[in-house]
C-alpha cells in the first residue's frame, strides 16, 4: 500500500539533473548497456594500454608467426609482422580515444567560449566572428587538413590535435551561440545586468550552467565523431604518426588487396570495434539527448 | 526572389578569395617548387634561378598571388608535374567519374530514403517504424571508410558480386555497350555505399515531416472529403513534405564531396577524391591547390543550392 503521504511528496519534487538522466537510462534498456559496454571498455583498455602491455614487446617483429590465425597463442591472430592483433587493437584504442578526448577538450572550450561570447554581446562581434565560423563550415576541411598534415615536416600526435581541432571547433560555437542568443533575453539574465553584475559571471555562472544539458549531449556526440574523423584520417596514412598506433593504423592494413581478402583477421576486429564505440557513444548520447528535452522523454 | 540569390552570391566572393588565400599559403609553405624535380647533381645553379626568374617565383607574393588568381579565373590551373598535363585536363577527365558516381549515389539515395522515411512516417511506433529507426541510426553512427571496406570485403572479395577496382573493364572497347555496362557495373557497389551513408538525413526529416501532416487541417479536410487514407498519403502529404527535401540537395552534394576521397580511394575509383590522395602521396601541388579550390568552390555551391530551393519552397525564410 503507498500512502497518502508518500505519494505527496512524489509529486512535491519533479525529478532534477541526474535523476532524469537515470531514468532516461533505465527506459531505454539498449543505452543502458551501451554505457556499461563503455565505462568497462575504456576502463580495460586503459588499464592494459599502461598497466599490463609491454609497447616494445608487443611491436617486436617475429616471422615465424607471420600472418598467424586467430588462436591459442594469439587470441585475434597477427599481422605481417607476427606481431599481436588484440595487443596492437587495444593500444590502438587507447591511442584513439585519448586523442579524441583531447580534441573533445579543446574544440569544446573554445568552440563554448566562443559561441557564449557572440550570443551574449551580439552586435560587432558576433557578426565578425559569425563570418569567420561561416567561413570554417563552408570549406571543404578534410582534404586542409590532409594537407596541413602533409606540409608539418616533422608532426606529432599534437600537432595533429591542433590542426583537427582548428577546423572542428565552429561547429559547437555555433550552436552554443544559437543557444545563448535565446538565453541572454530572458528576464533572469536582464534583471542580473540590472544589479550590475558582471557580464563575465553573467556568461559564465549564469547563462553557462542552463545549456549544460545541451552541451553534454553535444561534447558526447562530437566525441563520436571525433574518433571516426582520426580514424578515418589514420586509415588514409595522414592521421597518427606510425610511431603511434591507432585503430584506424590497424584497419589501413586492408589497403593491402591481399590482407583484406585473406588475412581479415588484421583489420576486421579494429572495423568492428570503431563501429561499436561509435554506436554505443552515439546511443549514450541520443539517451542524454532525451534527457535534456523534456519533450522527447521515455521516462 | 532574385534578389536573396544575387545577395548569397555576393556573400560567396569574399569567402573564396579567404579561402584562395589560405591555399596559396598553404602552396606556399609546401616543399620545393615546380623546378624541384629537374634539379641533378649536373645543374647549374644559375639556370635554375633563370627558370624561377621567368616563372616568376622571385616575385613578391601579392604579385605571384594575383598571377595565380587570375590564371585561375580564366581556367588555367598550371600543369601537374607528375603527369606532365594542364591540370584542368587531368581534373576534368577524373572529375567525370566522380560526376557519374554522385550521380547515381543521389539517385539510389532517394530511392532508398523516400519510401523508407514515408513508411516509417505513415507507420510511426511500429516494429516497422523502429527497424526503420535503427537502420537510419546505424548508418548515420558508422564512419564511412568502415562501411566501404566491409562491403568491399563482403560484396566485392567475398561473394563477387561486384568488380573490387577501376571505373571499367580494360578489355571493353570504348563506346560499345558492353563498355557502357561494365561503367555502371564498377559505380554500382560505391554509389551504393555513398547512398546509404547519406540516407538518414532525408529518412529523419521526412518520418517527422509526415508524422505533424497527420494531425494537420488540409489532410482531415482531404480525409473529410472521402479521399481514401492511402491516395491523402501517396498525393497530398507526399507532396507537402517532398519538397523541403529536394532542399537537402545542396547538403547531399556536400557530403558526397567530404565522402568521396574515403569512398574513391578504397573501392579504386579513379575519380577526384582519389586523385587528390595520390597527388599529396606524390606531392603534386598544383593539382592539390587545384582540387581544394575546386571543392571549396563546389561545397558553396551546394550551399547556395539548398537556399535557393529552400527560399522557392518557403518564401519566409527569403532574405531582403
Amino acid at each position: 500500500m503507498v500512502s497518502v503521504t508518500d505519494e505527496k511528496k512524489v509529486v512535491s519534487s519533479p525529478p532534477t539533473g541526474f535523476q532524469v538522466v537515470f531514468r532516461e537510462f533505465l527506459k531505454d534498456k539498449l543505452a543502458f548497456f551501451s554505457l556499461i559496454a563503455i565505462v568497462l571498455v575504456t576502463i580495460y583498455v586503459f588499464f592494459m594500454a599502461y598497466f599490463v602491455i609491454d609497447n616494445d614487446a608487443l611491436m617486436r617483429v617475429s616471422l615465424r608467426d607471420k600472418y598467424a590465425e586467430p588462436g591459442e597463442k594469439f587470441l585475434l591472430g597477427a599481422d605481417q609482422g607476427g606481431r599481436d592483433i588484440l595487443g596492437q587493437l587495444i593500444i590502438g584504442a587507447k591511442n584513439s580515444m585519448e586523442i579524441a578526448i583531447w580534441i573533445t577538450i579543446i574544440t569544446g572550450i573554445f568552440g563554448i567560449v566562443v559561441g557564449l561570447i557572440c550570443g551574449y554581446f551580439g552586435g560587432w562581434i558576433d557578426n565578425i566572428i559569425m563570418r569567420i565560423i561561416d567561413f570554417f563550415i563552408t570549406i571543404p576541411s578534410l582534404m586542409l587538413i590532409i594537407v596541413f598534415v602533409t606540409i608539418i615536416p616533422k608532426y606529432s600526435q599534437w600537432d595533429l590535435i591542433l590542426i583537427m581541432s582548428l577546423f572542428l571547433w565552429p561547429g559547437i560555437a555555433r550552436l552554443v551561440r544559437s543557444k545563448a542568443l535565446s538565453e541572454s533575453r530572458r528576464d533572469y539574465v536582464n534583471a542580473s545586468k540590472t544589479l550590475g553584475t558582471n557580464d563575465f559571471i553573467i556568461i559564465f555562472r549564469e547563462i553557462m550552467p542552463n545549456l549544460s544539458s545541451i552541451l553534454i549531449v553535444e561534447l558526447t556526440l562530437n566525441f563520436a565523431g571525433n574518433v571516426g574523423i582520426e580514424t578515418g584520417l589514420s586509415y588514409l596514412g595522414f592521421g597518427l604518426p606510425p610511431s603511434t598506433p591507432s585503430l584506424g593504423t590497424l584497419v589501413s592494413y586492408a589497403r593491402d588487396p591481399l590482407v583484406l581478402q585473406q588475412y581479415w583477421w588484421c583489420w576486421v576486429p579494429a572495423s568492428v570495434f570503431i563501429l561499436f564505440m561509435m554506436l554505443a557513444i552515439n546511443y549514450v548520447g541520443q539517451a542524454f539527448r532525451r534527457a535534456a528535452d523534456a519533450k522527447q522523454r521515455l521516462g | 526572389m532574385w534578389k536573396t540569390v544575387l545577395r548569397r552570391v555576393v556573400i560567396m566572393i569574399p569567402q573564396l578569395f579567404v579561402l584562395s588565400l589560405l591555399v596559396f599559403i598553404l602552396a606556399k609553405f609546401m616543399p620545393g617548387d615546380p623546378f624541384t624535380g629537374l634539379i641533378t647533381p649536373e645543374t647549374d645553379p644559375a639556370r635554375i634561378e633563370e627558370l624561377r626568374e621567368r616563372a616568376g617565383l622571385n616575385d613578391p607574393w601579392y604579385m605571384q598571388y594575383a598571377r595565380w588568381v587570375g590564371n585561375l579565373v580564366q581556367g588555367d590551373l598550371g600543369t601537374s608535374y607528375r603527369f606532365k598535363q594542364p591540370v584542368e585536363d587531368i581534373i576534368g577527365e577524373k572529375g567525370l567519374n566522380t560526376l557519374w558516381l554522385s550521380l547515381l549515389s543521389v539517385i539510389l539515395l532517394y530511392l532508398i530514403a523516400i519510401p523508407l522515411g514515408m513508411l516509417a512516417g505513415r507507420y510511426n511506433n511500429s516494429k516497422l517504424d523502429k527497424a526503420i529507426v535503427l537502420y537510419s541510426f546505424i548508418s548515420y553512427a558508422i564512419p564511412t571508410f568502415v562501411l566501404a571496406l566491409l562491403f568491399l570485403f563482403l560484396f566485392g572479395y567475398t561473394l563477387h558480386w561486384f568488380p573490387t577496382i577501376g571505373s571499367v573493364d580494360v578489355s571493353a572497347v570504348p563506346g560499345s555497350f558492353d563498355w557502357y555496362w561494365s561503367k555502371i557495373y564498377h559505380l554500382i557497389l560505391p554509389a551504393i555505399t555513398f547512398a546509404i551513408l547519406g540516407t538518414t538525413g532525408v529518412i529523419q526529416y521526412l518520418r517527422s515531416e509526415i508524422i505533424d501532416a497527420k494531425s494537420l487541417d488540409y489532410v482531415r479536410t482531404a480525409r473529410s472529403k472521402g479521399i481514401p487514407m492511402k491516395k491523402v498519403y501517396s498525393k497530398h502529404i507526399f507532396r507537402n513534405s517532398l519538397l523541403p527535401i529536394a532542399a537537402f540537395l545542396g547538403f547531399t552534394i556536400t557530403g558526397l564531396l567530404g565522402g568521396s576521397i574515403f569512398i574513391e580511394t578504397i573501392f579504386g575509383y579513379p575519380g577526384m577524391g582519389q586523385l587528390f590522395i595520390t597527388s599529396i602521396l606524390s606531392r603534386d601541388y598544383s593539382v592539390i591547390t587545384a582540387l581544394v579550390m575546386l571543392y571549396g568552390f563546389l561545397t558553396l555551391l551546394g550551399s547556395l543550392l539548398s537556399d535557393i530551393i529552400m527560399s522557392i519552397v518557403d518564401p519566409r525564410i527569403r532574405i531582403e
